[in-house]
């Protein structure tokens, strides 16, 4: 959800974000009485024929049309805040460090930085908190900050096709809305774009009527004259450039694994490159040191395959493209369509080649779109996206979990409708700090984001229960995830993340999806498979070693009763036993 | 059959001392015991064993049976020298005394017993070793001629002067003798069809021996009827439940034996029993309430049909095995008792005695 303009976007580009939108956005007021009437019409013929019998008050659809008012996207979520995953305060604050660390780390990274994050979480009463989040990124133009943080759906992110942790540009300005609502204070915003470039600092509340920013105080920061505030000063100069978010919000702070200490924890593994400071309210400072000193390979962007487009998408490209004929629009708006492939599919669906596509009625859009799911493609390229790797995996596992064994798979990628995704997985198993019968613990990720809620929803788990864990030698119960000390771990990286939510919080369970999940998880089961039968027949030898120390001397002691053997002969024969019987056990 | 057992067990313990000093790992031979390795003897009437045997060799893996089998014969050997006895439930305690040799649990140190028995081709008897279950019920025109255990006198029991109770088997009935005028022996499944029986005097009535075996009947039971049968040349009628269980475990196992014993079998057997009732046609002819087939009934009556040898020998009884199965009934001896509670005694005895050629072999 970050939506943060970079200084190291082209200029054009930059440009042409906002003019898009301003664009996009008379359409979807124009859209709103168009529905009313068209709801309104029915109800109105319907209206005719009653009788009068009661004296009911029957409005006409004039009367109708005067309440119908725009609802603006702000107000819609001010109402439905848990569709964002703000339904309790315990989770609000989750999901306000979460939407500040996903735009952190993604702006980080798009700038080619290692990040470095500092989390502060301090209460201020039992029920409000205050949550600040900063990073060593390129910091945000003074422009563009007041859009970012106080508008919703303002984003870099939505429009493109590319694996990142934000998708649709709703997160941290949402944050701040629902921090406005329950606290009434503004969302803060300090950023540097530059050790030479004076930083700026904005308080920004969202009017929630129009969704525009409204600038509450605006300063510049002058990096040489020390901050007045002591905590401020603490991460003023840490760094030549970033971002620090400030926000209050209402909430409440509770530990453990679905808490926020377990998604920053969990953060930590999923981004070895990432140096995470985390100060907890109760003053604990946790600290997770870089493992990996290199940036994982840069994501690219790609264009949709045709193969995931629905129906409705491509009615919508059509009508907004501006390419001239079909062929050049298949070509130029997808991946994987070349001219003549493109050629092709446009006589499959008996269009013209030199139709234009803004004019394609609703039945040509149809049989274009069942001409494109019939027609052989290519799949999309897969090298857009960034794996963690199996040796990262590994590392951050080992670095948060004391376990006996590790193992960590990282599979090639593979498509769901036409979107290139792929899956790692990793375990940790055995040790004393793992609870031995309980089920075991999931860590579910998705593009490196850490999915704590809804976990029997995911497909992740899914696949997880539908693996068949005795083979590894692993307790399972039918229709249950395994027993055993174990920690499983599962990232799903794709160019976009089927979420069952808007909240994102379950992996839809494409059966694509389900499939390379499980392969991976039958990769790192083998490998644990291969361990704990090792450590089974060391048992076993060790069990057959007491075996034969215990049991001999029975058999001494019954011949001595039996023959009337003495003493001597006795322990003879029981040394002569044992011998033989140790030997033949090597030789086995 | 009373020939000791401890000049056996000396020679097989000494049989494995001298191959552990020459290096080698000792086995024990033991014939298989089951219904897969007996074969159905007709002239003789009991299953015997046959030659098939499994070797358990002292590995890593068997280490601790094999200790607890020599501990076994120790303790057997021990027995029969004192002269003592111990049952299976006290030869199990005693083995807590064998630390980490001790048996857990009282299943595992009768497996042991009846491999070690069987090892030998002796009665458990024989080894020291006594069953803790009671014998039989007897009543009726036989005087059973016993030793008082403390004076070895002579005693005379009339099985006529128990009233309403019985004369009890004991576990070793091979000393003991028989005197009777009586025609034929009923031995009866139920305790509950005994005592009607001997309320209303019907061995008096009938001039017979009533035994009930209560259930399977133990070995010393199957003996007692044996020897009695023998000495005396009565016939054997036995009276069970119209059922799988009563036809293939109760019948069968009293007449010829079991696979489990099989080694034993030619002492523990009636073969001149003749099956009484009540027999499939039985059910039909007197119409007798019924109970469906349980699951486990058909599996048993099929697993006789198949795999039995003294069922695959006499084709009358596959035959009313069959039509059993195909009827999907049982019936129980005392559903008699739709057609009044002494109908048995004066109606349905006295009507299948006359005709002993048509009770089932």
């Amino acid at each position: 959800m970050a939506k943060r303009q970079l200084e190291l976007i082209p200029r054009n580009e930059k440009k042409e974000r906002p003019a898009k939108k301003a664009a996009s956005k008379p359409a979807i007021v124009r859209a709103t009485p168009k529905t009313a009437a068209k709801r309104a019409a029915p109800k109105a013929a319907a209206a005719k024929p009653a009788p009068a019998s009661k004296p009911i008050v029957r409005l006409t659809a004039t009367d109708l049309a005067a309440r119908q008012r725009e609802i603006s996207v702000s107000e819609f979520f001010t109402k439905n805040r848990h569709l964002l995953g703000f339904d309790s305060p315990a989770k609000a604050l989750l999901t306000t460090v979460k939407e500040a660390v996903d735009n952190a780390l993604d702006a980080c990274e798009e700038a080619g930085i290692l990040p470095d994050l500092v989390i502060v979480i301090s209460e201020i009463s039992e029920t409000r908190y205050k949550v600040v989040v900063q990073d060593n990124g390129p910091g945000i133009v003074k422009a563009q900050i007041p859009r970012i943080f106080g508008q919703l759906l303002y984003g870099s992110k939505f429009h493109t096709l590319r694996q990142a942790r934000g998708q649709q540009g709703i997160g941290i300005s949402a944050a701040g809305m629902y921090g406005q609502l329950t606290t009434g204070k503004p969302i803060r915003i300090a950023s540097h774009t530059g050790s030479k470039k004076p930083g700026h600092e904005y308080e920004i509340q969202i009017d929630t009527k129009r969704n525009q920013p409204v600038i509450v105080s605006e300063r510049e920061l002058d990096g040489n004259q020390p901050e007045p505030d002591k905590e401020k000063r603490a991460v003023q100069r840490a760094f030549d450039h970033g971002t620090r978010v400030e926000l209050e919000i209402e909430a409440t702070y509770k530990k453990g694994r679905h808490s926020v200490d377990g998604y920053i924890e969990q953060t930590a593994m999923a981004n070895p490159h990432a140096s995470v400071t985390y100060v907890a309210p109760d003053g604990e400072r946790h600290e997770y040191a870089r493992v990996a000193q290199e940036l994982p390979k840069a994501p690219l962007e790609i264009k949709p395959h045709p193969h995931g487009v629905e129906l409705g998408i491509l009615l919508k490209m059509l009508h907004e493209t501006k390419a001239r004929n079909i062929v050049s629009f298949l070509h130029g708006e997808f991946s994987r369509v070349s001219a003549p492939v493109a050629e092709e599919i446009a006589k499959a669906a008996g269009l013209a080649v030199s139709m234009s596509p803004q004019k394609a009625a609703r039945e040509q859009a149809e049989s274009l779109y069942k001409a494109i799911q019939a027609a052989k493609l290519m799949a999309p390229q897969s090298n857009v996206l960034s794996p963690i790797g199996e040796e990262l995996l590994l590392e951050g596992l080992k670095k948060q979990i004391t376990a006996d064994f590790y193992a960590a798979t990282s599979r090639s990628p593979a498509v769901y409708r036409g979107n290139p995704f792929l899956v790692e997985a990793a375990l940790a198993y055995g040790g004393g700090s793992l609870p031995g019968d309980e089920l075991i613990t999931m860590i579910r990720f998705a593009n490196r984001v850490p999915l704590l809620y809804q976990q029997s929803a995911c497909a992740i788990t899914k696949s997880v229960i539908q693996t068949t864990w005795k083979t590894y030698g692993i307790q399972q119960s039918r229709g249950a995830l395994p027993a055993a000390p174990m920690v499983v771990m599962v990232h799903i990286a794709s160019v976009w993340v089927p979420f069952t939510s808007e909240s994102k919080e379950a992996v839809a369970s494409y059966p694509e999806i389900m499939k390379e999940i499980k392969l991976a998880i039958q990769d790192v089961g083998r490998k644990l498979g291969l361990y704990i039968r090792r450590g089974l027949r060391e048992a076993d030898a060790e069990k057959k070693r007491s075996y034969i120390e215990k049991y001999i001397p029975h058999i001494g002691i019954a011949l001595q009763v039996i023959l009337d053997i003495d003493d001597k002969r006795k322990e003879k024969v029981c040394a002569t036993l044992k011998d033989t019987l140790e030997r033949s056990r090597n030789n086995d | 059959m009373t020939e000791s057992v401890v000049p056996k067990i000396k020679k097989e313990a000494k049989s494995v001392e001298e191959s552990i000093l020459k290096r080698k790992k000792p086995s024990l031979r033991f014939p298989i015991r089951s219904l897969a390795n007996v074969r159905y003897l007709e002239k003789e009437g009991y299953f015997e064993i046959r030659g098939r045997k499994k070797e358990r060799t002292l590995t890593v893996n068997t280490v601790k049976t094999f200790a607890q089998t020599l501990r076994m014969m120790a303790l057997s050997k021990t027995l029969v020298e004192t002269d003592d006895i111990a049952t299976k439930r006290e030869a199990y305690y005693v083995s807590k005394n064998w630390d980490e040799a001790r048996f857990l649990e009282q299943t595992e140190s009768d497996t042991v017993m009846d491999d070690v028995e069987a090892l030998f081709e002796v009665n458990r008897e024989q080894l020291g070793f006594v069953p803790e279950e009671k014998g039989g019920d007897v009543a009726g025109n036989l005087i059973v001629i016993d030793k008082d255990p403390n004076t070895g006198k002579e005693i005379r029991i009339d099985c006529t002067k128990f009233g309403s109770g019985a004369y009890s088997i004991p576990i070793s009935v091979e000393d003991l003798g028989f005197e009777t005028k009586a025609k034929f022996i009923l031995v009866i499944e139920t305790a509950g069809m005994f005592q009607r029986l001997v309320k209303h005097g019907y061995w008096k009535k009938a001039n017979c021996i009533l035994v009930s075996m209560g259930g399977v009947p133990t070995r010393a039971c199957r003996r007692f009827i044996r020897r009695l049968a023998d000495v005396q040349k009565i016939p054997v009628y036995v009276f069970v439940d119209g059922d799988p269980y009563g036809i293939s475990n109760i019948y069968r196992t009293f007449k010829v034996g079991s696979g489990n014993a099989a080694h034993i079998n030619e002492f523990f057997c009636v073969p001149q029993a003749r099956f009484l009732g009540i027999t499939p046609q039985d059910i039909l002819d007197y119409k007798l309430p019924t109970h469906p087939l349980k699951e486990v009934d058909v599996k048993r009556a099929k697993d006789a049909l198949k795999n039995d040898p003294f069922f695959l020998h006499h084709k009358e009884w596959a035959k009313a095995i069959e039509h059993l199965v195909s009827m999907g009934v049982r019936a129980e001896q005392q559903a008699l008792a739709a057609h009044g509670l002494n109908y048995v005694i004066d109606t349905y005895l006295p009507e299948k005695i006359k005709h002993p050629e048509k009770f089932l072999p």
